[in-house]
């Protein structure tokens, strides 16, 4: 019930709850208009609730940390720095908070220059940022397919034109790029920046030996280099561009994006930018105006939780990094189980080395967003459909952003096995309907042995392999047929970072009925 | 009509059109407010019942979207409490929800409505229906439309141009309902006619609760077509989505085109047993004059952008003045 409007006393004289938004319409800006939302997202918005098992969510587990040391770390802020705590800070950071920040780079191999860091209102605020900064209406942005889907709605309202470029299993493959980057120069364009989530797998130095050769900008969005369960580290982009400068400055070519909310907490909506001299000016003019400072209660809580040490004089901070680490990859190994005792042969999916999601691609014929309306429905089981990760909102179709990380093991077993259930009795419809089995890998022989006079399902769905987008090209080294279950897509597997609900990342606007 | 009420007004709900019932409820209420009425916003969910017994209220305002506030379910429970409610009863709650069911009342009736067939997901399990299809393909030819029988959003509208991309469309749909339809694609513009009962007589001498006013005879406001923003328009489901429509009120059609579209919406009102106020869809077929019937809205949007109240607007009839006119359907049933 709506208690905030509800029961007597409200209504005659009140002031109405609302504002009446009919008024406002022609005073929107028309870069709203580019915020659109869609029956897609709102749906999502839908699977926050108590009795669905949510695999759909960007959360880390934040129940594993103390209690106790949450409570001495505020009550710390609160005795020791009362007057800081309570007053504005400065737009670019406190110096306590950036000192951690240089820490957490430190630990990835990447040096930086402290003046070279604006501590912004979570990661987010940086794709703002340097959109604010970068970006007029029409511009265009590459990124990466599948991408972020907290970055879609932000790269709409900036009314940005994106160029996606599917990923295979290496990553945003560098002759795509090439063909992409050329086509624009074709048409006079030039992207104003590369957007890319570098995974485990990404040849980074491929990547920005091109960046430097075309002079272009690359958004660096690197929430989870630290949550690595196997593999050895690879060096971020920044460091790579800042290496072939020499000197020991900084990168002139890369902005480069951190958080803590995967390494600590979202619910403290800190983040960081280390970005080039000029490009931080302009990033910090835009914080200006967007929120003057981002909080020193949660700043100052970050210092001193970087400041505790263990009983052997280790770095708090670190032992819960390694904490979280043996509980995400644990929980990890559950869910890819789950996926080889649940989905069918012809799904694949990523196994990702660190991070928190799975990014998995079924038969080309099922719409994942079609499958979330049902398994939420009839089995209570949530995740994101793959077309949230495409600007277009189409592409995409087939795939599904699982999230292993927040959930405990029994959920993710068991809502694994609920989307199973889902997806055979979806695959058996469509066998049934086109004839055809219910496996794409035997499509040719379903298409083959089908009745006389039931349509030809089987064979055209084949054809059109590879081009209902979602994943992996057909086509591509480790791609289609040669990622078989639990084949190593790893390329893939951190390609889609979604710190917030499902609900947040929506711009909710229009919905014309 | 200025007499006080106790206004419960029901919005949200779990169905997957949630959001825009949300807002259609938050609009009604400021005007229901604006007119002086006592407001009781209801999120509805399983406290449903219990409130409204608790509240007792003097009538309910639907602005429910979906299953359950738009298919029949919320309106019987209401007459069960007897508690009087806005909008059409049970039963054509039921035959405009169902567009298959709707379709063939059109169809018996001579509405004009676009070729289609109708298809339960158990039948392909249990009585092999997928025989059927290639039956069904060759009636209706390509492209096809497929839609679940009861969703209103555009979620589910799957779009095929050839055999081979029909399965994957039917249980994309049938994720959303076991009915489907399989209909006919027409090209061509899309008009909306809402159809609205006359202002209400004598409704503030019935006392609170009790039904009795006299109910006056129904009108079509003028024609809304929904022009896509997006000319290139990669499928078919992108034209139902936000944002990639804009909307011109009256439409620009010819006169007699504009009257037959009003005159079918009101004959389609009437045979479907609609009560206050519904919404009906049309087609304007490309090369030709011929109107279909697409399908009926029993619930119409009530949002800022929706078309009920663009075409009140049009017709002189402002916010305010639409929301007491749906409010006065309560007590003329």
């Amino acid at each position: 019930m709506d208690r905030s409007s509800s029961g007597a006393g409200e209504g005659r004289g009140a002031r109405p709850t609302a504002h009446e938004l009919a008024r406002y319409e022609a005073l929107f800006a028309s870069r709203t208009r580019s915020m659109k939302s869609s029956a897609m997202r709102e749906m999502m918005a839908l699977t926050e609730r108590p009795d669905v098992i949510s695999l759909a969510g960007g959360l880390p587990d934040t129940t594993t940390f103390e209690p106790e040391l949450y409570a001495k770390l505020m009550s710390h802020v609160a005795a020791e720095s009362t007057a800081r705590a309570l007053q504005y800070g400065p737009t670019d950071g406190m110096t306590a908070t950036v000192d951690c920040i240089v820490e957490v780079m430190a630990a990835e191999g990447t040096l930086i220059d402290p003046s070279e860091v604006i501590v912004t209102t979570g990661g987010q605020q940086v794709i703002d940022l340097v959109c604010k900064a970068l970006i007029d209406p029409g511009d265009v942005i590459v990124a990466e397919a599948p991408t972020y889907p907290g970055a879609v709605p932000t790269f709409g309202a900036y009314q940005a034109e994106v160029a996606q470029i599917e990923m295979d299993s290496d990553g945003m493959p560098i002759e795509e790029l090439e063909i992409v980057l050329d086509r624009l120069q074709a048409r006079g364009r030039r992207p104003k920046f590369i957007y890319t989530i570098p995974n485990f797998q990404n040849p980074g130095g491929v990547t920005m030996s091109l960046a430097r050769r075309r002079e272009l900008l690359v958004l660096e969005d690197n929430p989870y280099g630290l949550l690595r369960y196997e593999g050895e580290p690879l060096p971020t982009l920044y460091s790579l561009d800042a290496e072939v400068l020499g000197s020991g400055g900084g990168a002139d070519l890369v902005i480069y994006l951190g958080t803590f909310s995967k390494i600590l907490s979202p619910g403290l909506r800190l983040g960081w930018a280390v970005a080039p001299r000029p490009v931080l000016e302009k990033l910090n003019l835009g914080k200006q105006g967007a929120d003057l400072c981002s909080s020193p209660v949660t700043q100052l809580f970050v210092a001193a939780y970087f400041n505790e040490r263990d009983p052997g004089g280790g770095r708090r901070w670190r032992a819960y990094l390694e904490q979280l680490k043996v509980l995400y990859s644990r929980r990890r190994d559950v869910m890819l189980e789950a996926l080889a005792d649940h989905f069918a042969d012809d799904a694949r999916w990523t196994k990702p080395q660190g991070g928190l999601f799975i990014w998995a691609t079924l038969d080309e014929r099922i719409d994942t967003t079609d499958l979330l309306a049902l398994a939420r429905e009839s089995q209570g089981v949530a995740f994101v459909p793959g077309r949230a990760a495409y600007v277009d909102g189409r592409s995409g179709s087939s795939s599904m952003r699982l999230n292993f990380a927040g959930v405990p093991e029994e959920d993710i077993r068991e809502g694994m096995r609920r989307i199973g259930k889902v997806v055979r009795e979806q695959l058996s419809l469509i066998g049934t309907l086109s004839g055809s089995v219910p496996s794409s890998r035997n499509l040719a022989r379903g298409a083959a042995e089908r009745e006389p006079g039931t349509p030809p399902g089987g064979e055209a769905a084949q054809v059109d392999r590879g081009v209902a987008g979602g994943g992996l090209r057909a086509g591509s080294p480790g791609a289609g047929q040669d990622a078989g279950p639990g084949g190593d897509d790893s390329g893939l597997a951190d390609v889609v970072a979604l710190p917030r609900r499902a609900s947040e990342g929506s711009a909710r606007r229009r919905r014309d009925r | 009509m200025n007499e006080e009420k106790k206004v419960a007004v029901l919005k949200g709900g779990p169905s997957l059109e949630r959001q825009v019932s949300l807002r259609s409820g938050a609009h009604a209420q400021e005007a229901l407010v604006r007119l002086g009425h006592e407001v009781l916003a209801l999120d509805v969910g399983p406290e449903l019942v219990p409130e409204l017994r608790a509240q007792q209220p003097d009538a309910a305002f639907i602005a429910l979207h979906g299953r359950d506030g738009e298919d029949g379910t919320v309106q019987a429970l209401l007459e069960a409490i007897g508690i009087p409610y806005t909008g059409s009863g049970p039963a054509a709650c039921a035959r405009c929800t169902d567009k298959a069911l709707a379709k063939y009342l059109m169809r018996e009736a001579g509405v004009p409505t676009l070729d289609f067939h109708f298809l339960r997901e158990p039948s392909v399990r249990q009585l092999g229906a997928a025989h059927a299809v290639a039956d069904i393909e060759g009636r209706l030819g390509f492209p096809l439309v497929v839609k679940p029988a009861s969703q209103g959003s555009a979620l589910g509208v799957k779009f095929a141009r050839a055999s081979d991309q029909l399965p994957s469309a039917m249980v994309g749909a049938f994720s959303y309902d076991d009915k489907i339809l399989i209909e006919r694609y027409a090209k061509g513009r899309d008009l909306a006619v809402s159809v609205l009962d006359g202002p209400a007589t004598d409704s503030t001498r019935s006392p609170p609760g009790r039904t009795g006013a006299r109910r006056a005879a129904p009108f079509a406001l003028p024609v809304v077509e929904a022009v896509p923003r997006e000319e290139d328009f990669y499928d078919y489901e992108s034209r139902y989505e936000i944002g990639m429509t804009t909307f011109v009120c009256p439409a620009e059609l010819e006169a007699d085109t504009a009257a037959r579209a009003q005159e079918l919406a009101m004959e389609v009102y009437t045979l479907l047993g609609c009560h206050g106020v519904a919404r009906v869809d049309l087609m304007l077929e490309a090369g030709g004059d011929d109107l279909w019937v697409l399908e009926i809205n029993v619930v119409p949007g009530l949002t800022e952008t929706s078309l009920l109240p663009q075409a009140a607007d049009a017709a002189g009839i402002g916010f305010d003045e639409l929301t007491a006119r749906v409010l006065a359907s309560a007590w003329t049933r």
